[in-house]
Order: structure tokens, then C-alpha cells, then sequence
């Protein structure tokens, strides 16, 4: 409690009939004027109005409060609005609480008006028990440096780059390998514009190059990376030469790979001319067929829509465990496959049966599906391909079509036909694999230098799908591209503008508040078990010299800590022992 | 006259809620906002997390006379603070050992994952619970 005697008001909102026709408003304010600490209690037609504004920043004048209650809706949606209010009549917005006495009460208990009256009243004396609590408290303002990294060099990378570049800002844009342009290099069209790749590769490659703005650091690799929004401190590695670089975002364009089946599923590597897709964009790209194959059978859904890897299983691990986790990720995707629909498998085989046909319009093409997943203007698309004469033939997805070699040095491929449950038999010169879109390897370390979590897909997860598709769990990392998920070329482009605009949109305001619900270490009672550094999934936690230390840039403030602290020697700002406690103790008896 | 007396004083349990601020509180809101009516037994804690919850608090609201304790999170996986509901899951584990070894019926606490969009099953989740504890009768600590 802070040292100046509580003196609270509380404001008890009829919202029109919503509240009003419910709960017996006027008893709830009588009622609220016999708590301890309450020094004026008034009631509102609408709080949130002009009016009910006016009346609480007049009243903490008047009355001198130094804490402020609404009665009302959900804090979720108006508690900006009154603890601003609170701001603007000199008390600190931490020291306004709410009840919500319309979502949780008069709106689910239209049929009950005294059981809800009662409940209000108790739900007023929980919030006035918390509120003698409530400590001021001030957000940190942190810089943001206006510099950003780029990790990953494909077409995502490129255009987020390119979009910083042209807002403006300095970039390193860093690329594993020794070229630039990620799997656009391997692919020899795109879908559905039969567009050469080269077309969509080169004037962003060439723009890169003369941009004064990026520096491009090819085979190199994010080694360790420290700080918080606005102040990251990246250590690249290009071998065993290491550089740190300072910057105040990060997009994570990582990409994805083309899943390359283990040895003998589908007899891929046992044959030749079993192949994946990736490896038939290549030999259509380099253009170099001896002769025209009879028959192309390809197979959908290969390694993709089986198998089942779940968030829990990795979240579970400690961090010192890394190179464990990451063999049970593989071994598990090994042996049953990824359990998504990759999306972009079903336009990319169609693509390619079309390129065979425009080529040998002799060659007979099969496409072996248990579902075509085409949408939008992909529908026109495989309708396209049905007009050129590829077959489509859905066959029975449990029963694993079996390959073999004949006699003459082909392959034949053997089926169940799911429309007339009959095996066929269909003999050819190459088999494609349609393959999915994976996680890169190196992605696992990433995400846990970067603490951005991965979703059960394996894929870096996004902060929430709909609402924050580009974000991450940790402010100032975006994602672009299919670091979060299988995407085709024109979803990357606009995903990595999306997260270039979010990078942009923070380095432009050069500052930023952060809230101040973060943890305290006590350190007289601190024993520097080092347990709040193996939990936090933040990294807020460090230990030196025996006792444990909040980085409050980095703390998110979800408490976990000082529920697990052995010492109890953490508090939560804003959420402490005693303020949740005064809240559990006038839920459940008078006094408080 | 007696009956209608008996009647009247039929048994009406206090229980807390303790709601994460991302998932469960957002769908203990949407039940109010799709008017989805529950019983007046139930008094909600905002918590940012889950995770948050020491099991003091959970052991004092039963001392204090809580007849149940619902605690609610996001669904597993989609934890706003990524693992915090695993944290409180794992507590709840011991918790519910703890109140054996006290002598007060494990069923008065219960863990459920509520999503921002599940107001009919938040709804549904504090009637089944009122009922269930109005079967095991009050707190027996209270008593005492």
C-alpha cells in the first residue's frame, strides 16, 4: 500500500437500462459508501459519457480521491477510456480499477435482479479491497533504434528489405547461403501466370543490390541474439567470423523447404526417376529432357496431412535441451509425415502437368489425389489442366500406392482407384512426389534465440492468426513469408510488406511505451535457484552474483514467476500477492 | 410454513472464478454480451494468466470459505503468455492431492480451458459447476 491514506471514488453506471434494469443501481452506491477507504460513491446514466468523464475528474478534485473505481462494463473494452480520465485529473492510471457488473452480471442475470444486486454489491467490495492495494506505477519509455535486421534472403526477405529500404531505413539483410533469391532459384514457373521466375526474381535481386540503404551478408547466420524491442543485439556468424549488429526490429524470413521423403517411402531413392516436385521444377527449368517420358504419375499429399507433432510436446522442453527436441522433431516428421495440408501442393502439380503437356502433348499425365484443394482463381486453373488432358484420379489415400520396377527398366505404379475400389496398374517413366512445405531445421534454434514460439505445426507462430498475422509473441519480430506457414509466392510478397509496415510503424515513432505490469525481484529474499530464469519464456530473468534480475523491456508481466518462486521473493506490479489476495478475501467475507 | 422456510435457505454456494485475461475472462464477457444467463453463485478474479495463480491462493479462498474454486485458462497451446496454462495445470495436479491430505473434496476445484469465443461453453461450465458443488454441500472449513 503506498504510503498516502486511500481516499477512493467509486462511479456506479446504470448504462441506460442495461445495467440499470437489472441491478438496483442506487443501493449498489448506498451500499458502496459503507466500505472501508471509499470517500464519495456517486451513480452515472452512462460513465462512459462526456458527463460521467467530467464527474469523475471533478470529483478527484473535489474530493481528493487517489483512487478511482468505475462500476461498469468490461475493462477490456473501456478501461483506456476512464484510467486516460484518471491521467488527466493527476491520478496515475494504475490506480483505477474496475467491476464489471454489466458482461458478468446484469446481461447473465436478467431473471435474478436482487441475486444480481447482491452479486454487484459484492463484486464493488472485491474491486474497493484491490483498489486500497493499487500502487502507482510509470511505464518505461524505451528508444527504438531505426535500424532493422532481415533474416532470410528469398523473395520475403527481398521485399521486406526493399520496403524498410524505402521507408527509410538502414537493413541488414542476412542469407544463409552464398546467393540470395531462396527456393524462387529452384522453381521454374510460377502458377497460376506461368510467369518465368526470373521475372519476379531479378528486379528485386538487382533493387537490393543498388540500394544504399541494405547491407546484405550472404552465408551468414543469426549465433545468438540478446535485448528487446527496439534494442536488439544480434550476433551473426558467417563461419567462425562473428559480428554483432544493433537494431531495433527483426523480420524473420526464414522460408520453408521442400519436404524430401525418407529413403524407400514411395520407394523415392530406391528408383530412378522418382522424384519430388522441387526436383521436376528443376529439370523443367534446366530444359534438359533426353526424351519424352510416356507417362508422368504424380502423387499427392506425400508426408503432408499425416502424422501429428503437438505445440505441448515442445513446449515442455527446457532450453538447454535444444539438440534433443530437435531430433524428436525430425524423427517424429520422419517416420509419420506432417499433419497439415501444405495448400500450395495441389496448384503447384497442376502447374507442373501443364508445363509436361505444353512440352510432350503426347506424354499421358496422372495425378493421383485423395483431395484437389484449389480455390479462387485456381479453380480455372485445374479446370485448364482437365482441358489439356491430365487425368485426375483419386485414389484410396490409406492404402499407400506401391511402386516397382518392370522388367524394361520403367516404373509401375500400383493403385486403388477410390470410384471403383479396383487396383490399377499404371506402368510409366517418371513418378512426382507432391511434397509439403516444412520448417527449416535451423527455424527450431531460431525461434528459441528469437523466443518467438512455434506452432504445432513446427512453423513460427504468429501472435494471433487473425488479428496479428505478421506479429510475434515478442514486440518488434515480425514474420514474413513461410516462416509461419506454407505460402505461395504472391502471400509472401504481401505478408512481407505487412511485416515490413509493423517494423516501419515502430521505428518511425523512435519511442514506445511499455506497460508496467513486470515482475520485482526481492533480493533479500532471493536464494538464486535460477528457477524464474528456466521458466521465463521471455528470457526477463537473469542471474548475477546469486540473485535474479527482471529485464522489464522483456517481461510481459503473466506472473508465472512469482507463482513458481520458491522464496516467493517475486512480485507482480499491478497483479501482486496482496492485491489478488484482498480481492479472493472480500469475495468471500465481509471484512477486507 | 417450514417447507417454504427450508426452502428459502436452500444451500447457495459462493464460488471464485479466477479468469486469464486473454481467453477465459474475454469468454466469460461473451457470455454476457450473447445474454447466455448462469446462476449468481460465481465471483470472477481477472488475472493476466493462469500461470499467475499460486496455489496460496487457491488454498486461502478455501480457507476463507470458497465452497469452489474454478480456475480458467486458454486452451492448450494457445496460451497468451505461450505456456502458462501448463504451468497452472501442473499445479493443479498437486492441488488437488493437497485438499485430499486436508480433508476437502478435490471436486470443489476445477480447471477448465475457456477460448475468447466459448461464452456458451463459459456459461455452461459455471451452471454445471454450481450444481455439482451444491451436491457436495458447503466448504467443510467453514465450520470450523
Amino acid at each position: 500500500m503506498s504510503e498516502e491514506e486511500p481516499k477512493i471514488g467509486v462511479f456506479i453506471c446504470h448504462c441506460g437500462v442495461n445495467i440499470g434494469g437489472v441491478v438496483n443501481v442506487p443501493e449498489v452506491v448506498k451500499y458502496a459508501k459503507t466500505l472501508p477507504n471509499v470517500a464519495y460513491a456517486e451513480a452515472n446514466i452512462y460513465t462512459c459519457s462526456e458527463a460521467g468523464l467530467a464527474s469523475i475528474k471533478e470529483n478527484i478534485k473535489k474530493q481528493g480521491l487517489n483512487r478511482v473505481i468505475v462500476a461498469s462494463c468490461t475493462p477490456r473494452t473501456h478501461e483506456p477510456l476512464f484510467r486516460s480520465a484518471c491521467r488527466e485529473a493527476s491520478v496515475n492510471h494504475y490506480l483505477f480499477e474496475m467491476a464489471n457488473i454489466r458482461e458478468q452480471c446484469s446481461w447473465v442475470h436478467k431473471h435474478q435482479p436482487e441475486k444480481a444486486t447482491e452479486k454487484a454489491k459484492d463484486l464493488v467490495r472485491m474491486a474497493v479491497a484491490r483498489a486500497t492495494w493499487l500502487e502507482p506505477q510509470e511505464e518505461p519509455e524505451l528508444e527504438i533504434k531505426d535500424t532493422s535486421l532481415v533474416i532470410g534472403g528469398g523473395i520475403a526477405g527481398l521485399t521486406a528489405a526493399l520496403s524498410l529500404a524505402n521507408q527509410g531505413f538502414k537493413v541488414y539483410l542476412i542469407e544463409k547461403d552464398p546467393v540470395l533469391g531462396g527456393n524462387l532459384r529452384r522453381l521454374s514457373k510460377l502458377y497460376p501466370t506461368m510467369q518465368d521466375t526470373q521475372d519476379i526474381l531479378e528486379p528485386a535481386l538487382k533493387a537490393v543490390k543498388s540500394s544504399d540503404k541494405i547491407e546484405t551478408l550472404l552465408s551468414t547466420a543469426v549465433s545468438d541474439a540478446k535485448g528487446y524491442v527496439g534494442n536488439f543485439k544480434v550476433t551473426l556468424a558467417k563461419g567462425e567470423e562473428k559480428r554483432d549488429v544493433d537494431v531495433g526490429t527483426i523480420v524473420v524470413a526464414c522460408g520453408a523447404v521442400a519436404y524430401t521423403p525418407p529413403k524407400g517411402l514411395y520407394q523415392y531413392g530406391e528408383y530412378p526417376n522418382i522424384m519430388t516436385q522441387m526436383q521436376l521444377d528443376e529439370i523443367l527449368k534446366e530444359g534438359k529432357v533426353e526424351k519424352a517420358p510416356e507417362r508422368v504419375v504424380m502423387i499427392q499429399c506425400v508426408g503432408a496431412r499425416k502424422g501429428e507433432i503437438r505445440a505441448m510436446d515442445l513446449a515442455g522442453f527446457p532450453k538447454s535441451d535444444t539438440a534433443r527436441l530437435l531430433g524428436k522433431i525430425l524423427k517424429a516428421k520422419k517416420e509419420e509425415g506432417w499433419p497439415y495440408c501444405s495448400k500450395i501442393c495441389c496448384m503447384n502439380a497442376i502447374k507442373n502437368s501443364i508445363l509436361i503437356k505444353e512440352k510432350f502433348p503426347q506424354t499421358d499425365v496422372m495425378i493421383l489425389y485423395g483431395d484437389v484443394r484449389v480455390y479462387k482463381e485456381y479453380e480455372d486453373f485445374y479446370s485448364q489442366a482437365r482441358e489439356a488432358q491430365v487425368k485426375f484420379v483419386k485414389h484410396i489415400e490409406e492404402i499407400p500406392p506401391e511402386i516397382t520396377q518392370t522388367p524394361d527398366g520403367k516404373l509401375a505404379v500400383v493403385a486403388y482407384d477410390a470410384l471403383s475400389g479396383q487396383e490399377i496398374k499404371l506402368p510409366c517413366d517418371w513418378v512426382v512426389l507432391s511434397t509439403p512445405m516444412i520448417p527449416h531445421k535451423e527455424e527450431v534454434l531460431l525461434a528459441r534465440m528469437l523466443k518467438i514460439p512455434i506452432s504445432s505445426d513446427g512453423f513460427l507462430m504468429e501472435a494471433h492468426i487473425k488479428l496479428r498475422p505478421v506479429d510475434t509473441q515478442m514486440d518488434g519480430i515480425f514474420l514474413a513469408g513461410a516462416a509461419s506457414g506454407p505460402k505461395d509466392v504472391p502471400e509472401s510478397i504481401v505478408s512481407a510488406k505487412a511485416a515490413a509496415a509493423r517494423a516501419g510503424t515502430l521505428m518511425a515513432n523512435k519511442k514506445m511505451r511499455t506497460e508496467a505490469l513486470t515482475s520485482v525481484v526481492n533480493e533479500d529474499e532471493c536464494i538464486g535457484c535460477g528457477l524464474c530464469e528456466e521458466i521465463c519464456v521471455y528470457g526477463a530473468h537473469y542471474l548475477e552474483e546469486g540473485k535474479s534480475h527482471t529485464i522489464a523491456a522483456l517481461c510481459r508481466g503473466c506472473g508465472a514467476c512469482a507463482a513458481e518462486c520458491p522464496r516467493r521473493a517475486i512480485s507482480m506490479q499491478h497483479y501482486s500477492d496482496e492485491q489478488i489476495l484482498s480481492q479472493v478475501k472480500a469475495a468471500l467475507t465481509e471484512e477486507s | 410454513m417450514e417447507t417454504a422456510k427450508l426452502e428459502q435457505k436452500e444451500f447457495e454456494p459462493t464460488i471464485l472464478a479466477f479468469c486469464c485475461n486473454w481467453c477465459s475472462y474475454a469468454g466469460a464477457d461473451l457470455a454476457g454480451t450473447s445474454r447466455f444467463e448462469y446462476p449468481t453463485n460465481v465471483r470472477i478474479i481477472r488475472v493476466m494468466c493462469s500461470g499467475r495463480l499460486d496455489p496460496t491462493f487457491i488454498l486461502s479462498a478455501l480457507r476463507w470459505g470458497a465452497d469452489g474454486v474454478l480456475i480458467t485458462g486458454c486452451h492448450p497451446g494457445d496460451c497468451h503468455y505461450v505456456q502458462g496454462n501448463y504451468m497452472m495445470e501442473r499445479r493443479f495436479a498437486f492441488l488437488k492431492e493437497a485438499m485430499g491430505q486436508l480433508g476437502i473434496e478435490p471436486e470443489r476445484l476445477r480447471l477448465e480451458w475457456i477460448s475468447a469465443g466459448e461464452g456458451e461453453k463459459f456459461a455452461a461450465l459455471i451452471r454445471d459447476t454450481t450444481q455439482k458443488i451444491k451436491q457436495l454441500g458447503p466448504n467443510p472449513l467453514k465450520a470450523t
